[in-house]
């Protein structure tokens, strides 16, 4: 049994007095996807925002390749390689394409100037990659295209040779096209040995991407199932039941 | 001719609204000029409209960057009140006692002293927004309250005057360059402008981007070349009054020479606010903090999860606007040659609509310095076009708030023409 990529081992929030996560441990392999299912606060969002380091857990320890650490900021997250594209894209609007791909990790020029020209030009190298169509460099993001947008939040992930990626609904607000592309891209990536978290409401996406699924129902997880072991109704009856009923057979 | 028009505008790469900007301030210009035959746009005038202008100036790029964050700040004019008076203190009672009246380091220790003050205010009222998240508009609404008493209980309400000759230079009313430093200045400036035109086009070229073509970079080369010469000239041909000068060949026992002429030249106030206006471009767009500032401004949220500080950088940004009420309390002071406690009042509420007539949206998010420094020159104008012209002091707020109002109203059209949100 090799390590896991990353582990998060009985993690729990509390927010008030509601129990948002509780007690829930994942893990991720390299060059896995591992998918996150669960009803709208469920808890997957906020389990994944402690890992991108933008909640703090009140409980629990997160593993890197087995060694404990500490992820109090996002800065933290992403010193260890673990890169995040939130549902909401987490995009400055005003700004352009290359600016929020660099965002808070800009190059600097040797006066500690951004340089904003090397930084475009790496913008347009990355993004030949993952969206060939996409030439709108110089305007400010709220101008795109919900694909466009969606593929800068991409590009800033992938850029930084991130080895764990955590996508919250990459695909919510894309067409039957851009859908495609992200499914492409995960499969590169898991080649390329990155350890994924996908989150996403479509249980058939869910089914062709991943490799094994965890399902989340008020806080807690309640179960993680490898997605060949499982049919598409037992993970939505763990979705909406809150038990896996092949599980439930065998037990019994 | 329209479309022709458009597509020289975008060849050129011109920010549509400032040229919207300095057309109306043209416009305005043009106005007064006829109305008051022809003194508004003599040297003269254009000297005193910049020097008038300065203190404005120098906050209304400090206010560009407390906007973009969302945030406002309505303590400056106090702030210019309280930092003011405690520099008149210093210079006039505490520093000639340690170092000796007119000791040429009194206004350096005074600035510095002024500038730390500035600094601290504004990093207090900055921790309290950002970290105790006590909404801006309160927090400097008190700060209003409190420096403008603050400056009034330094000196129980006297001014304090006169102040430190060299200190007084700063003001711009009785300190100016001269024309051959302003003309090297000018020269310098071109040189820059030059180097910066050729710099960006080389480096744009060395990473294979579409640049403008060759006679476009000429021409704006040549607009900006011929605009700083321009206002050099003029600024250079605002002669001293030749009985001033009798006066000063007099005291100094001497014969002024027959057909002896001297210019002002540039009044350092006024290349206080251009020196503070390069700086805070560079800030704006060429630092991580302004791209900070202006990605906060976009978008709170996003600036957190990448990491940024984004209550730490409320601090800096209103110590920033401290330290530049700071600036223009020395220029304010200066230019009056004495310190009472009412300098800086309604301040704020200038700076506000220069930076917002400037194009800083209050939504956050978008400002320009060189808007705001325009938007400062278009309201100094109106208002003191407008007292040339004879109008009633309050028929002059009532223009000048609608103006302001106008103002806005043209930019909420023109940005939803052109989907800028």
């Amino acid at each position: 049994m090799t390590t896991p990529l990353l582990e998060m081992r009985n993690i729990s929030i509390h927010f008030g007095g509601i129990k948002a996560v509780d007690d829930v441990s994942i893990d991720v392999m390299p060059g896995e996807v591992v998918g996150l299912l669960g009803h709208n606060g469920a808890g997957k969002s906020t389990l994944i925002k402690i890992l991108s380091g933008a909640y703090k857990k009140d409980a629990g320890e997160i593993y890197v390749d087995g060694k404990k650490v500490e992820i109090n900021s996002p800065r933290d997250a992403r010193t260890h390689n673990i890169e995040t594209i939130y549902q909401t894209l987490a995009l400055s609007d005003n700004l352009d394409a290359a600016s929020n791909l660099f965002l808070g990790r800009e190059i600097v020029t040797k006066f500690g100037l951004v340089d904003d020209t090397k930084m475009e030009s790496e913008s347009r190298k990355i993004m030949a990659r993952l969206n060939p169509n996409f030439k709108r460099f110089n305007e400010p993001v709220r101008s795109l295209s919900g694909g466009q947008r969606q593929s800068v939040a991409i590009a800033r992930a992938v850029y930084f040779n991130a080895r764990i990626l955590i996508m919250d609904e990459p695909t919510a607000a894309l067409g039957v096209h851009e859908t495609a592309m992200v499914a492409d891209l995960i499969k590169e990536l898991k080649a390329q040995g990155l350890g994924i978290f996908l989150i996403s409401h479509d249980t058939r996406e869910m089914m062709e991407l991943c490799d094994r699924v965890s399902v989340m129902k008020n806080g807690q997880l309640i179960g993680t199932e490898r997605v060949e072991d499982v049919t598409e109704d037992d993970i939505l009856s763990m979705i909406i039941m809150g038990k896996n009923p092949k599980r439930e057979a065998a037990t019994a | 001719m329209g479309a022709g028009l458009g597509k020289f505008i975008r060849t050129l790469q011109l920010d549509t609204r400032l040229l919207g900007m300095i057309g109306a301030f043209l416009l305005i210009a043009l106005v007064f000029n006829v109305a008051t035959g022809g003194t508004f746009l003599t040297p003269r005038n254009i000297f005193n409209l910049t020097l008038q202008t300065a203190s404005v100036a120098v906050m209304a790029t400090g206010m560009v960057f407390i906007i973009v964050t969302r945030n406002i700040d309505l303590s400056i004019g106090s702030m210019v009140g309280v930092i003011g008076m405690v520099m008149g203190l210093v210079q006039a009672f505490w520093l000639p006692e340690i170092v000796g009246f007119g000791s040429p380091v009194i206004w350096i220790v005074t600035v510095i002293i002024g500038v730390a003050l500035g600094v601290a205010i504004g990093a207090l009222q900055g921790w309290m927004v950002g970290y105790l998240m006590i909404p801006s508009f309160i927090v400097t609404l008190g700060g209003l309250l409190i420096w403008r008493g603050a400056a009034w209980w330094v000196t129980r309400g006297t001014t304090v005057s006169p102040l430190d000759p060299t200190f007084i230079k700063l003001g711009g009313a009785s300190g100016t360059i001269g024309v051959t430093a302003s003309w090297i200045l000018a020269g310098v400036a071109i040189l820059a402008t030059v180097w910066f035109l050729i710099h960006t086009r080389r480096s744009h070229l060395s990473h294979g981007f579409a640049v403008k073509p060759l006679w476009a970079e000429y021409t704006l080369g040549a607009i900006l070349v011929g605009a700083i010469a321009g206002i050099t000239a003029v600024i250079n041909a605002y002669e001293v009054p030749t009985r001033v000068l009798q006066r000063r060949f007099q005291r100094e026992g001497l014969e002024m020479p027959e057909g002896y002429t001297e210019a002002y030249g540039f009044p350092i106030s006024v290349l206080i606010v251009i020196g503070i206006a390069i700086a805070m471009t560079i800030v704006a767009r060429k630092t991580r903090f302004g791209r900070y500032v202006f990605a906060m401004g976009g978008n709170p949220d996003a600036a957190e999860l990448s990491g940024i500080n984004t209550k730490m950088l409320t601090v800096k940004v209103f110590a920033l606007m401290g330290g530049l009420a700071a600036v223009a309390a020395v220029i304010a002071s200066a230019r009056l040659a004495s310190a009472g406690n009412d300098l800086g009042t309604l301040d704020e509420l200038r700076v506000i609509a220069a930076a917002v007539i400037g194009g800083t949206a209050l939504a956050g998010g978008v400002g320009t310095i060189y808007g705001a420094l325009l938007g400062a020159f278009i309201m100094q104008s109106l208002v003191s076009g407008m007292g040339m012209v004879g109008v009633d002091a309050p028929f002059q707020n009532i223009i000048v708030g609608a103006v302001l109002i106008l103002a806005v109203w043209v930019d909420i059209v023109y940005r939803r023409r052109t989907g800028d949100a």
